[in-house]
């Protein structure tokens, strides 16, 4: 095994072309698992914990561009008004040491079905940006994870960072899990409102082969609060409103029975989170205009 | 592979590291300080806690080449020769020690928990802060009680003698 | 015998410890503390050696199979192995175990479950050990497993039984024999009272309790050394040395006096460590290489390398009047002992004779069975049969209430064991039994409020923000129980204490040497502070423990506090004699005028300081020490003298329950409990909430899932145990009725608030939800019907 640490995104990306079957690593809590158990024996491990291009964010066109790097410790503590969704899914994450060391680059490129930041990343239109020597792309989300441990990303291409527009309207993150920290998703769902183009963002988590949008659900949410006005009027939403969208999100899923759920508690799991979260998001956007 | 950090503020210094190594691993069994615990190395425990640059993290999932020319700190640079820490004395005192094993990541842990509460004239840890600060600790013989019991004595004894 | 050639680094030494002071009773300070919180206690898995090598384990795949042949030459041939070894290998006795020898210390022609050890590998690095283990070519013609113990038996499902389609004839379709003395490795019947009775009300219940692991901490580790007499040192973490030597020179074909342990130091232990796991094994590779042989589990393997504690399926029948008397008691109590014995056959004693609760019953009959399957082995868990019953009687105490119309904690009361009952074995309960005043206690005790503002911490679910309070209703329920304290059924239970008595550097000092094993409980605090009550000195220090004075008796069963403090106060009581007539001599004084205090003998007008009196000399005891005899129970009623002791407590469970996502949250335990005489109150109540969290995590989290033999989360990633966000503020009520036949009045700790907690939470949450839940752990698909 060979220990590659390039202290430049360049070097970083020449180091991954000539060692395409190097994995990539920087927080370690997913790759040091695998490593330690012997379940992984790579050719080389590449550090991307040098390469000072993918510790920070910052604004970018409208957008937050969060570095590939940036453990969820930071995420929570700098970027809670930004972005909403996404601290609050890093808050559900592991436990403080791994949120000091876990990066949203490494939830992607892991892209496990179970990753908590991908139901935020969803729900927000979030978009990665990924490199190679042979030039720089942008994924949709919604297009990057491809099957369960697997994404769009190419054998010589490393994430450089998520962009997240900050939000024009209220989000919320929820996660079931069968103990109060420290535990890997049951189910989890991301809710973003986007009032300032009438539309609605969803995320699920945990509860299909990949993290996954729930379509049908927006669509309906969005037809239904455009159809009654509520936009503007930000009058009370029906509660039977709420509970179709969870029933529609909750068919977006297609999940397995495993040691940490059942697949007919996650699609439950999912309605009741769905329209929990619709009616706190909600009614922070009805406040937001009081305020 | 050569591995050249700072521990508890000494220069270490070891060859033929395994790539693969975590720097758990190498603490351990490289460099005499088996003080960090190996109980679960996969990141679900807290028992390997140590500083890395002043962060808390789990040894065992740190590739040892990501500590090259990083300071490390772990339960042994806690004490001087004479004295514990007071976090090591009110973990002591408040019966806060069984079999031990979860103590050097808990201690470490604590420490960085109330050192960012205490800065600046911040008032001791609420429970709640405490208890979501150490969710990442297991501990199986206390019913963490008495490590309730030993932050907020530390925190008490730390405030009073830095007032 | 023959020193080791090197000590490993940080072997244990003598314990002092900061703590001088601090006789019975006191919260006296862990002489190992200091160490611990400076990261300097030297646990199993942190023993070094120069140029040791390290062992690694081959471990079946699969839970059933039968080994065509074995072909270690693709290891051998890895550099920097030294040694690949099998049974064949093995030079003694090639099984081993607790109670019956039926297990092998590596597979012989069948493997029995997944994990089984099948091959061992010494190299000088782990990585190549592993990597060597994984090219050894194991032929295995796999074979169909037994997976439950009812199947195992060939009795029929109790539905059946039901219905009638089937009946009850014991070992009628018993699946294949995986023991050639068929599956059953016991079965323990109670027969009590009128074979056949009725009661005005009858409830009928079956429970499910699923495997627990211990998850110690401190995974299993050791150190092997070989000696220059051909015999071995080995360093090891562990809960019994002396029944752990027996075994290993049985498997290495040598005498006592070559095979010596020492005690490492241990994380933690709950039962999981009273069988053996890398003991022989490191030995053997040892004594192969020539070269000290560290094996040190991960967390995975750890699972595969130890008991756990049994699954159990209960049917329980209560018979009562409609004022809430108990009439009769009918249980059938199925425990799956897995693929060996261990101590499955104390398990179903404690399972059987106690397995109706603190309570008086006139007509009770019980059959518990302990079964042979291919899960993996069960054996001793903290609370040991007794846990996996109170959840089944108690729920049926609860179930009764219901049915009667009457308070739950009253029908509890009204049928309670006292002092002077008569348990379902005719045992005469001869020391206080506060079952009643437990109970009331916690009645009394004030009920956390709802909290003020919404915090996520507070909430089912918690920081992942799955509720601000909908769906959520809180619950309270009650359950007590009670246990066994020592080894039962006419076991002889003894432990051996050496202490002396000597002047170093002109202060009085004591050591005291046992083989008590210290796995974080504070025996070794309860051991100095015995010796300073007991003789009057401040400074006790304490041996290392190893097998150079006689067994202890095992660290289980709660009781060490009993045993092992009833051997140091003997031996300690038999120096003070000796001292004491020696400054007779002197003074000329009566012996029985005189006493040790401060570091003297005093009486009045008198005061001899002892180093005057010992001069150079030291005086020095020996003895076993027994606790008064139990008797083996009769086969055909388990009538009998069983326990020496009952311990006694009581919880109340406060939980939140998200109904609609099945999520909860335990917001208050409260425990009562009696501990006879408290030798260190820190210590009892650091045993209460530590036994009540293990308690608390079963009912609601914590379960090995085995599907089809195979074990399906060895990892802390996928078993999970509550952390300190689970675990609720806790109030604890310790009661003192001495028990006249204990030292100090004592009675053991550790076990009883293990087992009265679950069943408390479990009635919490029914008690919020309206469901009658039959299994623990309780899951959110069980609270939402999915």
């Amino acid at each position: 095994m060979r220990f590659l640490q390039p202290t430049t995104w360049a070097e970083a990306l020449e180091a991954k072309a000539a060692h395409p079957d190097a994995v990539a690593v920087a927080g370690g809590t997913d790759v040091m698992v695998a490593v330690n158990f012997g379940r992984l024996r790579p050719a080389a491990l590449l550090d991307l914990t040098r390469v000072a291009e993918l510790q920070e964010w910052a604004p970018d066109d409208g957008t937050v561009r969060l570095g590939a790097g940036v453990p969820y410790a930071r995420v929570i503590s700098e970027l809670g008004d930004r972005l909403p969704g996404l601290a609050m899914a890093s808050r559900t994450i592991g436990s403080p040491q791994i949120r000091n060391r876990g990066t949203v680059g490494g939830n992607l490129a892991t892209a496990s079905p179970a990753g908590d930041a991908h139901p935020a990343l969803l729900a927000a239109d979030a978009e990665v940006e990924v490199a190679s020597v042979r030039g720089t792309r942008r994924i949709p989300v919604t297009d990057f994870y491809t099957g369960v441990k697997r994404s769009a990303l190419a054998d010589d291409e490393l994430i450089a960072a998520v962009l997240v527009t900050p939000p024009s309207g209220p989000q919320q993150y929820s996660k079931i899990g069968t103990r109060n920290a420290m535990v890997i998703a049951v189910a989890a769902f991301g809710l973003a409102l986007h009032p300032d183009r009438g539309a609605v963002g969803t995320g699920i988590g945990s509860a299909a082969p990949t993290p996954r949008r729930a379509t049908a659900a927006e669509e309906f949410l969005a037809g239904e609060l455009a159809g009654a006005g509520l936009w503007e009027s930000r009058a009370e939403l029906p509660a039977a409103t709420a509970a179709r969208f969870g029933e529609l999100v909750a068919t977006a899923a297609s999940p397995i029975d495993d040691v940490r759920g059942t697949a007919a508690y996650r699609v439950h799991a999912l309605s009741v989170m769905a329209r929990r979260t619709l009616t706190w998001a909600w009614a922070d956007y009805r406040t937001a205009q009081e305020v | 592979m050569r591995l050249t950090c700072t521990v508890n503020g000494t220069e270490q210094q070891v060859d033929d590291v395994w790539e693969g190594e975590s720097l758990l691993y190498v603490l351990r069994e490289r460099m005499g300080l088996p003080g960090s615990k190996n109980a679960c190395e996969q990141g679900e425990c807290g028992s390997c806690t140590v500083y890395l640059d002043g962060v808390p993290v789990c040894s065992c999932l740190v590739p040892a080449g990501q500590a090259e020319g990083c300071e490390v700190g772990t339960v042994e640079g806690m004490a001087t020769e004479d004295s514990l820490h007071p976090v090591q004395q009110a973990f002591l005192d408040a019966g806060a020690v069984q079999c031990g094993f979860c103590t050097p990541g808990l201690l470490v842990a604590t420490d960085d928990l109330l050192a960012r509460s205490l800065a600046d004239g911040g008032g001791p840890p609420g429970d709640e802060e405490i208890r979501e600060a150490l969710a990442g600790n297991l501990c199986r013989c206390t019913g963490y009680e008495k490590i309730l019991d030993a932050v907020k004595l530390a925190a008490s004894r730390m405030a009073e003698s830095a007032r | 015998m023959s020193a080791p050639a090197r000590t490993p680094a940080g072997a244990p030494g003598h314990l002092t410890g900061p703590g001088s002071s601090g006789g019975v009773g006191t919260d006296a300070a862990r002489p190992d503390g200091t160490l611990k919180v400076r990261g300097e206690f030297a646990y199993g898995s942190d023993l070094w050696m120069e140029d040791m090598l390290w062992g690694v384990t081959l471990r079946s795949p699969h839970p059933y199979a039968r080994i065509r042949s074995v072909d270690v030459g693709p290891a051998l041939a890895v550099p920097g192995v030294r040694a690949v070894l099998t049974s064949d290998d093995v030079p003694g006795e090639k099984v081993y175990g607790l109670e019956l020898a039926d297990q092998p210390v590596l597979a012989l022609d069948v493997v029995r479950y997944q994990g089984e050890p099948v091959a061992l590998v010494a190299a000088d690095h782990p990585e190549t050990a592993r990597a060597a283990a994984a090219r050894i070519v194991v032929d295995y013609e796999v074979l169909e497993p037994v997976t439950d113990a009812v199947t195992a038996l060939g009795h029929p499902r109790w539905n059946q039984v039901h219905d009638g389609t089937a009946e009850v004839t014991e070992l009628s379709r018993e699946s294949a024999h995986l023991h050639p003395e068929g599956n059953l490795v016991r079965h323990l019947k109670v027969r009590r009272g009128d074979p056949s009775p009725t009661a005005d009300v009858v409830v009928v219940g079956e429970y499910e309790v699923g495997m627990q692991d211990q998850a110690f901490l401190g995974p299993e580790s050791g150190l092997a050394v070989p000696a220059e007499d051909g015999g071995v040192e080995l360093y090891v973490a562990t809960q019994w040395l002396h029944v752990d030597q027996r075994q290993i020179c049985s498997a290495l074909g040598l005498p006592p006096e070559q095979v010596r342990l020492t005690l490492a130091g241990v994380g933690g232990a709950f039962g999981g460590r009273e069988d053996l796991s890398m003991h022989v094994h490191a030995c053997l590779l040892a004594l192969r290489t020539g070269r000290p042989v560290k094996m040190s589990y991960n967390r995975e393997e750890s699972f595969f390398g130890h008991v756990h504690r049994h699954p159990a399926t209960m049917r329980y029948e209560h018979g009562a009047t409609r004022d809430g008397r108990l009439v009769y008691v009918k249980a059938q109590i199925y425990f799956d002992g897995g693929a060996y014995a261990s101590s499955t056959p104390a398990v179903v004693g404690n399972g059987g004779t106690m397995g109706i609760g603190p309570y008086v019953v006139p007509n009770v009959h019980v059959d518990c069975y302990g079964a042979y399957t291919n899960n993996p082995p069960c054996g001793a868990m903290r609370g040991f049969g007794s846990v996996q019953t109170a959840f089944a009687y108690e729920s049926q105490m609860d179930a009764l209430a219901a049915e009667l119309g009457m308070d739950a904690v009253e029908l509890r009361c009204r049928n309670a064991m006292e002092q002077g009952s008569t348990t379902p074995t005719g045992q005469v309960v001869d020391s206080p039994a506060p079952v009643v005043e437990l109970l009331r206690r916690l009645e009394a005790m004030p009920l956390p409020e709802a909290p003020a503002e919404l915090d996520l911490r507070h909430m089912p679910g918690g920081v992942s923000n799955t509720t601000h309070g909908e769906g959520v209703r809180r619950g309270v329920g009650y359950a007590v129980a009670y246990k066994n304290v020592a080894f039962s059924e006419g076991f002889d239970d003894y432990s051996t204490a050496r202490v002396r008595l000597e002047v170093v550097g002109g202060e009085p000092t004591v050591t005291v040497h046992t083989a008590a094993a210290e796995v974080g409980q504070g025996l070794v605090t309860v051991e100095q502070q015995i010796a300073r009550t007991e003789l009057g000195v401040d400074r006790v220090v304490v041996h290392p423990k190893d097998t150079q004075v006689g067994s202890a008796g095992s660290t289980s069963a709660s009781r060490q506090t009993y045993v092992t403090g009833g051997a140091v106060k003997a031996a300690c009581e038999a120096v003070r004699g000796r001292l004491l007539e020696r400054a007779a001599g002197l003074t000329g004084r009566p012996a029985g005028e005189l006493r040790l205090f401060d570091g003297a003998v005093v009486a009045d007008g008198l005061e001899l300081p002892l180093a005057e009196v010992l001069g150079d000399e030291a005086v020095e005891e020996t003895l076993e020490w027994r606790h008064r005899p139990t008797e083996a129970i009769d086969p055909e009623t388990g009538q009998g003298f069983a326990h020496v002791q009952y311990a006694f407590s009581a919880h109340r469970a406060v939980v939140d329950v998200d109904t609609e996502l099945g999520l909860v949250k335990v917001v208050e335990m409260a425990c009562t409990q009696d501990v006879g005489k408290a030798i260190n109150p820190q210590a009892v109540v650091g045993q209460i909430q530590g036994g009540t969290a293990q308690g608390l995590g079963l009912a609601v989290m914590e379960e090995i899932l085995i599907r089809d033999g195979r074990v399906q989360n060895p990892s802390f990633t996928d078993y999970l145990m509550p952390t300190i966000l689970d675990v609720p503020p806790m109030r604890i009520e310790v009661l003192e009725y001495a028990d006249p036949h204990a030292p100090y009045g004592l009675r053991g700790v550790g076990e009883a608030p293990n087992i009265s907690s679950g069943p408390a939470v479990l009635a919490a949450i029914r008690a919020a939800t309206g469901l009658p839940l039959n299994r623990v752990p309780v899951r959110p698909e069980h609270l939402t019907g999915t």
